[in-house]
């Protein structure tokens, strides 16, 4: 076989990247060229959806990366999935041009309204497609990376690192709140019109959006699949059951882990990136800290430290959601922590753990 | 042997140890060291020396200073005043905790500390001196020369059998010997071995003394324990720590009609069989 061995020996990844070549095929086909009066036939609406899944899995991913392999809960991860749904709708924003309400061509509508007379320094470049793809690794990225320096150098651990996450993440929700950020304040930014000159509306957009969110996850685990193979994953494991160990051996543990963190930051960028432009909306809500407690619950629903688990957490709690805020929108919540509470106490080990322990017996 | 260690190529970087300048016969020295935690003085004056190749034991009763010496010594506290060399040069104060464990000193916790989910290969692997900065650790492959002293430190701690098998369901003195294997793995110059027999088995207990009976001449070893039978069966030399300070040093034999250690360790009488 011309697979490595990391790879080959990683059932449950395969059968993932199976699924996930099955619908990167199969749901374009179905949008596309079976007929809209076709039972088989998948409407814009359900690909908008199941995109939306994709991208929420990367981002679960993401946190198996640093909680389920190095012990980092991060309770505000959800702040660098928004920064790179922001940096991606800052250039959305930008297409629009003229066909804004207030027609200018070159500041976005609410800065009209704030009576703005020119675009801040920070809004230069987001005109251009290759700059805020950039960005949206950038400054997720980065923020995590500064973030992580001092947080992991002082050596803040445990629920006193995950309560500082839920702060960073209320603190740039109620900084993105002000409308003198720049950033749409309370609405976000909306009315996204063309994406590289093709309407964000087309279904052919919608499909490609489709395909790269199937892509950034496979590669994403992928990515995240051989980082825990090697060397480097083995002292990450380390560091999660017994810090001092690793230490003591020699590992420079703050560097493993802004490292880790900041590599976790991006691909949660990338995952909101892709997220925008299938929304079509991105707004201070999304940092909200309930946000990235939901994404936690979706990685231990489906087994943390186990990253196949975190696809299939997102995608299963999600679609619960979907299902019930149609259903009975009020039990959602109480639904929400009701699950988490009982995989806690039933399902340590989540989903996967329970498919593991059956094959074993088996 | 394994999948593990049967990859030839694959290049693991070998990190260069400054190498330390014992040739005075002296490779560990403390000298006037004191701690205070909170007013009370946890380690107090304290001169120590270790000589190179020697293996040592250090007695004391609980709060005696044991455990805070080797956290100074490994660079997990620093002390208020005082000096700790390695060797004749290198200044251990200066340095914090992976830097001295690169430098050649190896720490055995009290609880036995090994990677549970990982297997006892992969904890060998992962304590591997050199091959700790980012390039090495990219790959999932050793070398041959990586796979040879694995297996060497194997048979050393008596696992070859258990390579590949997870750490987390050995028996405790296994786990034991797995983690000194791991400071083996370290190529260190000073192993610091937190009461080793702890829960372990007369059986277990005489392997183990041989194990480290056999590591010193080329290591130098310090031993704390509060098994006076073991420390018998293995050290040439004893020093007894009492209240942060050195109270006694010298031959167990000597010690144990010393009036001083008698008074405040063996004074009890039932603790000393």
């Amino acid at each position: 076989m011309l697979l490595p061995r990391w790879l080959l020996s990683d059932r449950a990844g395969l059968v993932l990247l199976a699924v996930l070549a099955v619908i990167g095929i199969g749901v374009p086909v179905l949008n596309l060229w079976v007929p809209p009066d076709h039972p088989l036939h998948l409407t814009a609406y359900t690909v908008t959806v199941l995109g939306k899944y994709l991208c929420y899995a990367l981002l679960a991913v993401a946190i198996d990366l640093v909680w389920g392999y190095m012990g980092i809960l991060s309770l505000g991860h959800a702040a660098f999935f928004a920064l790179g749904g922001y940096c991606f709708g800052m250039y959305l924003m930008r297409q629009i041009g003229t066909r804004g309400v207030y027609g200018d061509p070159v500041l976005p509508d609410f800065m009209v309204f704030l009576n703005w007379q020119e675009l801040p320094w920070y809004w230069h470049g987001f005109d251009m497609f290759w700059f805020a793809a950039l960005m949206a690794l950038v400054v997720p990225g980065l923020l995590a990376f500064v973030f992580g320096w001092f947080a992991f150098r002082s050596r803040v651990s445990g629920v006193y690192l995950s309560i500082i996450t839920q702060a960073l993440t209320y603190a740039l929700m109620l900084a993105f709140f002000r409308n003198e950020m720049g950033f749409g304040g309370n609405n976000g930014l909306t009315d996204f019109k063309d994406v590289l000159g093709y309407s964000i509306h087309a279904n052919e957009t919608r499909i490609v959006l489709f395909i790269l969110s199937v892509l950034a996850l496979a590669g994403g685990y992928l990515l995240c699949r051989w980082l825990v193979s090697t060397r480097l994953g083995r002292v990450m494991v380390a560091i999660r059951d017994s810090e001092d160990r690793a230490r003591f051996l020699g590992y420079r543990v703050e560097q493993v882990k802004t490292l880790i963190f900041t590599l976790s930051a991006i691909l949660a960028g990338v995952a909101g990136a892709l997220y925008v432009p299938q929304v079509g909306i991105i707004n201070p809500g999304e940092f909200a800290p309930l946000n990235s407690i939901e994404a936690v619950i979706w990685v231990a629903v489906g087994g943390r430290g186990t990253l196949v688990g975190a696809v299939a957490g997102a995608v299963l709690v999600n679609y619960a959601k979907t299902w019930l805020t149609g259903a009975l929108p009020e039990i959602w919540l109480f639904a929400l922590g009701g699950l988490f509470v009982a995989v806690t106490l039933l399902l340590p080990r989540g989903l996967i753990g329970l498919i593991r322990r059956r094959e074993a017996t088996a | 042997m394994s999948e593990l260690i049967s990859d030839l190529d694959g290049s693991g970087l070998r990190l260069r140890q400054e190498t330390v300048d014992a040739h005075h016969g002296i490779l560990l020295y403390l000298e006037e060291v004191t701690v205070t935690f909170d007013g009370f003085k946890a380690i107090d004056n304290l001169s120590l020396y270790i000589g190179d190749g020697e293996l040592r034991c250090i007695i004391g009763p609980n709060g005696a200073g044991k455990t805070t010496m080797m956290d100074i010594i490994t660079g997990k506290t620093r002390p208020d005043s005082g000096r700790v060399f390695f060797g004749q040069t290198i200044d251990l104060l200066k340095l914090d905790e992976p830097a001295i464990a690169r430098m050649g000193i190896g720490r055995k916790f009290q609880r036995p500390t090994v990677i549970e989910p990982l297997t006892v290969l992969e904890n060998l692997e992962l304590a591997m001196s050199g091959a700790k900065r980012l390039r090495g650790l990219m790959t999932t492959r050793l070398t041959g020369e990586e796979r040879d002293r694995i297996a060497a430190v194997l048979e050393k701690i008596g696992l070859t059998e258990q390579g590949r098998r997870l750490a987390g369901i050995l028996a405790h003195g296994q786990k034991q010997w797995l983690e000194i294997g791991m400071l083996l793995m370290q190529e260190p110059r000073l192993l610091l071995v937190d009461e080793p027999v702890a829960g372990m088995t007369p059986a277990e207990m005489d392997r183990t003394a041989e194990l480290l009976r056999s590591l010193a001449g080329d290591h130098s070893v310090v031993v704390v324990e509060h098994d006076m039978g073991f420390v018998r069966s293995i050290a040439d030399q004893v020093t007894v720590l009492h209240q942060g300070r050195v109270l006694a040093e010298g031959r167990l034999e000597d010690l144990q009609i010393d009036p001083m250690v008698i008074e405040v360790y063996l004074g009890a009488g039932d603790a000393y069989h």
